[in-house]
């Protein structure tokens, strides 16, 4: 199941010269770009790993391109995405993100049923491929 | 839901066509005067000749580089070229002979022709590149080139960046993330290094990856005499001041006896020799003056300012010393 995270994601996949150009515009913005990895799908999981230091002083989104390259050569397997910083008072957070990079085969979720007492019932999704270690999930 | 991956797959194709050369409306001829013209090529060339003093071979050489990037952006309009042509230059001179000035408007000329993208200047040097400990240098030095990306990289004195001596030393893995770039994202970054003619010519004998990357070799000439002086005359105007009459010709005597003394650096002396002459009018106008002063006696550079200079006196003793 093509998880649907971040803007453009019921979009066909960006392509590098598509990604190059939202870069720019959040460049030209003045917020700092950055890439962050994980193998762990679930939309809850807000805090994924950084790739590198966010950049606040490149002009050019070239050097994004460069990184995510670099990225998908170690975690091609993972999901990547691509967050924009503004750093400005009153904002401090993140303006925009999207997913730049997909593993393969994305096994989708399980929807776990919970019975409480009563008829209460309790729901809960877990993804398939976090029933492996972290690290082994794709691939 | 497999299903599902793979309707989008097929829509990505559907809606991504195959990319036809620059919008592919190509126009059946180029008027390369009014290129010229309306690229602002002509201006950043009029500008570089107003107010760069001397320099001649160089102008020529920059001349000769942005007819042929003129062209070659025509020849891709037409659909006639495609690859990127190699922009990376090496600029080779003594000190003060106007590298990083040169290479600011040349940034600007490659901007204006549309071959980077923002037209900025990084300069480094080997400090700025080259890290203290194993595995220190590959993040440095990629920081500065991503901070280069759509713009100039300036290395100056690029030849520090190969140590001889040491085999081991961390430039050499510098170079190689260099060369690395500089093939691969021509698109990105234009390259221009920077240093002394002899020592970039042996630096080029030991690294032949950057030779072959690099398509213009520039040399920049000493500035004569009568240069350094006109140069002279326009950085005290643009600080608005001025020679008195006598003044000017105690610089001309200055400028040839400095020429000969060591650690010459062309313009920038004259600079450091322009700033000094600035102390010492600034004190003598505090000492002497007293009462009001005017608006010509405080932009006038006078005889009594420059004749102090240690220049004049080590002259005078090395004429005296011959005789004997």
């Amino acid at each position: 199941m093509r998880i649907t995270q971040g803007a453009f994601s019921f979009l066909p996949e960006l392509t590098d010269e598509q990604i190059a150009k939202q870069a720019q515009y959040c460049i030209d913005k003045g917020w700092a770009v950055s890439l962050e990895f994980t193998d762990d799908p679930h939309p809850r999981n807000t805090y994924w790993d950084m790739w590198g230091h966010p950049m606040f002083d490149n002009p050019d989104a070239a050097a994004l391109i460069m990184e995510l390259k670099e990225c998908r050569k170690v975690y091609g397997d993972r999901y990547i995405r691509f967050v924009a910083f503004d750093s400005s008072h009153g904002w401090e957070s993140v303006k925009l993100s999207f997913i730049v990079n997909r593993p393969v085969s994305e096994p989708g979720f399980h929807l776990q049923r919970q019975e409480a007492p009563g008829r209460v019932i309790r729901y809960t999704t877990r993804s398939y491929a976090a029933d492996r270690p972290a690290g082994e999930r794709y691939g | 839901m497999q299903r599902t991956g793979l309707r989008v797959n097929v829509m990505a194709d559907a809606i991504a066509p195959e990319r036809v050369e620059d919008g592919g409306d190509i126009p059946a001829a180029i008027d390369l005067r009014a290129e010229y013209v309306e690229s602002g090529v002509k201006d950043v060339l009029d500008e570089l000749d107003r107010e760069l003093i001397g320099l001649k071979p160089v102008k020529q050489r920059i001349r000769e580089t942005a007819a042929l990037l003129l062209v070659e952006r025509a020849r891709r309009r037409l659909g006639l070229a495609h690859e990127t042509p190699t922009l990376h230059m090496s600029f080779s001179g003594n000190p003060g002979t106007g590298k990083t000035t040169v290479a600011l408007r040349m940034a600007n000329l490659l901007h204006r022709l549309g071959y980077i993208r923002k037209g900025h200047l990084v300069s480094v040097t080997r400090d700025d590149l080259v890290g203290q400990y194993i595995g220190h240098t590959a993040p440095k030095t990629k920081e500065i080139l991503k901070k280069a990306m759509g713009g100039v990289l300036f290395i100056d004195e690029a030849y520090y960046l190969h140590r001889q001596e040491n085999e081991r030393d961390y430039g050499q893995e510098a170079i190689e993330i260099l060369l690395q770039v500089m093939e691969n994202q021509r698109d990105d970054l234009v390259v221009i290094l920077a240093g002394y003619a002899d020592r970039m010519d042996r630096f080029f004998e030991s690294n032949p990856g950057f030779r072959s990357r690099i398509a213009h070799h520039i040399d920049f000439p000493d500035y004569s005499d009568d240069e350094l002086l006109q140069i002279a005359e326009t950085m005290l105007s643009k600080q608005n001041y001025h020679f008195d009459g006598k003044a000017r010709a105690v610089m001309a005597d200055y400028i040839a006896l400095r020429r000969k003394q060591p650690h010459f650096a062309n313009a920038r002396s004259i600079r450091n020799a322009l700033d000094r002459a600035r102390l010492r009018q600034a004190n003598r106008l505090f000492e002497t003056v007293s009462g009001p002063v005017d608006a010509e006696a405080l932009s006038t550079i006078g005889v009594e300012d420059l004749s102090v200079s240690r220049v004049f006196a080590i002259a005078d003793k090395a004429r005296e010393e011959k005789p004997s």
